[in-house]
């Protein structure tokens, strides 16, 4: 489903992100790329979100070369993915409602799709009560899962999960990554980044580590270890 | 699609406006300041037309006689000049009409009004009244006055003079001042436009800065350009029309106050009644301009964050 093939990236500071990488992921799979800071995890995850182009090789998704899309063609593709951030990425300025109605009304739904669904997915992360607060009135975790039910809203082929856990407590990050794993159940595809080892250790699922920029290990079912 | 795309569109763009009421309330102010230069614009060149208008309404020839001058060859000249294609009015003003208005004109002065007793007789000559379709013909007639027909009957010049020579030079020097004084005032306006233009751009490029980081989200979201500038482009819009009517607002005192000074002081224009006269086509300036303005700032300064 994705498929990296001899991918580097090189920053214009010289910099060196990521080193020759291969790999690919198959659908419903639920995958872990694990490594320390810098390593290239977020890098990955841009390259797959056409944020950035990689400076050697191709990323695919399916069997289009993501980098060959026009920038009019970039749209569409995203709606194939939903992301979850580490800093949430909510829109300020709208509430619970209008922020997950958001990305159905950029994919063309209906509003009557927009109504029924909305209230739906919002469910599906139990935070029906908080449907008309904004970003600002919620917590860490509330505003983590409103990202992941904006992510999951449009029936994604994908979702891209980059350090999710990364800013919230230890009670939240379970519930995330539980979250997260009923997606995968109901048939998603889920690539998780993060550093978190008790994560990785409760999910016992594919881990993939990279290092300086490279994919140092690829683990059926792996645990944390660097 | 298209129209539920721009129904959200210009919904969203309400909402931004009302949330961002800080944001919005400054870029108005910004934006009312731009809309006031304008409209200072118009009402400056409303008063330099005016002024010049009445100026070139002022501009005739009179044609004073000898006092002498028999009554027929005064009303044949009359008929000769109202026969020429360039001349407009002619008005006749008898010996004892000039003598009644002169008297009239100096009716408190006792000492002017005891010597024209003394003298008798009336001093005054007849005149004629000469108004051109067009100030350039002036020359012309003026030509025409002291060549052609000075001549009456027995050979003697029945006209006493043409006054045209005298107010023509003060005439030219008024015009002149006054042109000078219209390119002077739109040279300035138009940079005072350009600035206060700039300086709405920026504001507006400030307060689509602040949101750069949702820009790139709805991007990242799959939302495509359009439909990430559409709302921008509405709250450009909405700033325009808001400061438009402020502006049209603010103009009705101002021009109430500077009403009375500007019809003492130019030729009879009262800026408050020229407002109100013309609002209308004033407040399609203004609308047109503020919308115009915030619409197209909005619209380049997104362009930078879209590229996401």
């Amino acid at each position: 489903m994705i498929y990296f093939d001899k991918v580097s990236k090189v920053y214009p500071d010289e910099s060196v992100a990521l080193q020759d990488v291969t790999f690919g992921i198959e659908p419903k799979e639920f995958v872990s790329i694990v490594g320390h800071s810098g390593a290239g995890k977020t890098t990955l995850v841009r390259l797959i979100l056409a944020e950035d182009r990689p400076t050697a090789g191709q990323v695919f998704f399916g069997s289009t070369d993501i980098h060959s899309l026009k920038h009019s063609e970039i749209p569409e593709y995203r709606r194939k993915i939903g992301v979850v951030f580490q800093d949430f990425r909510l829109l300020p300025n709208k509430n619970v409602y209008e922020n997950i109605a958001f990305s159905m009304e950029a994919a063309g739904r209906t509003d009557e799709e927009i109504e029924s669904d909305v209230p739906h997915v919002l469910e599906l992360v139990d935070l029906g009560k908080k449907i008309w607060n904004f970003p600002h009135e919620l917590s860490g975790g509330e505003k983590q899962r409103v990202a992941i039910a904006r992510a999951i809203v449009n029936q994604p082929d994908i979702v891209i999960a980059d350090e999710p856990t990364g800013n919230l407590d230890p009670v939240n990050t379970y519930e995330i990554v539980q979250i997260l794993k009923k997606i995968n159940d109901l048939g998603t595809t889920v690539i998780l980044t993060t550093h978190n080892k008790g994560v990785i250790d409760s999910l016992g699922r594919r881990v993939i580590a990279m290092e300086d920029g490279k994919v140092v290990r690829d683990d059926r079912q792996g645990r944390y270890s660097i | 699609m298209l129209w539920v795309n721009v129904k959200r569109i210009i919904r969203s763009g309400f909402l931004n406006f009302g949330r961002n009421a800080f944001v919005s309330l400054s870029s108005v102010l910004v934006m009312v300041i731009t809309l006031c230069t304008i409209g200072a614009l118009i009402f400056v060149s409303a008063i330099l037309n005016a002024s010049l208008q009445e100026i070139r309404d002022k501009l005739d020839i009179n044609v004073y006689f000898i006092t002498t001058a028999p009554e027929a060859d005064v009303i044949t000249l009359q008929k000769t000049l109202e026969s020429m294609p360039e001349v407009a009015l002619v008005t006749y003003t008898s010996r004892e009409q000039a003598l009644e208005d002169f008297k009239k004109r100096h009716e408190n002065d006792e000492t002017t009004l005891q010597a024209l007793e003394e003298l008798g007789e009336n001093p005054l000559g007849a005149s004629l009244n000469v108004k051109a379709k067009n100030p350039a013909e002036y020359q012309g007639i003026a030509d025409y006055l002291s060549n052609e027909s000075t001549l009456s009957t027995d050979g003697t010049s029945i006209v006493d003079k043409v006054n045209y020579y005298q107010n023509k030079v003060a005439i030219d020097r008024l015009t002149s001042i006054i042109d000078s004084a219209e390119r002077l005032g739109s040279v300035l306006t138009v940079v005072l436009i350009v600035i206060s233009v700039l300086i709405t751009f920026n504001t507006i490029r400030l307060a689509i800065f602040i949101s750069r980081e949702e820009i790139s989200i709805m991007r990242l979201v799959g939302a495509n350009s359009f439909y990430v500038r559409g709302p921008f482009v509405v709250v450009g819009t909405i700033y325009g029309v808001v400061a438009a009517i402020f502006t049209l607002l603010l103009f009705y005192p101002i021009t109430f106050w500077l009403g009375g000074a500007t019809e003492n002081f130019f030729i009879g224009l009262n800026i408050f009644e020229y407002y109100t006269t013309n609002f209308g086509q004033i407040f399609i300036i203004i609308l047109l301009s503020g919308m115009a303005i915030g619409a197209l700032s909005s619209y380049l300064a997104v362009r930078k964050y879209l590229k996401v």
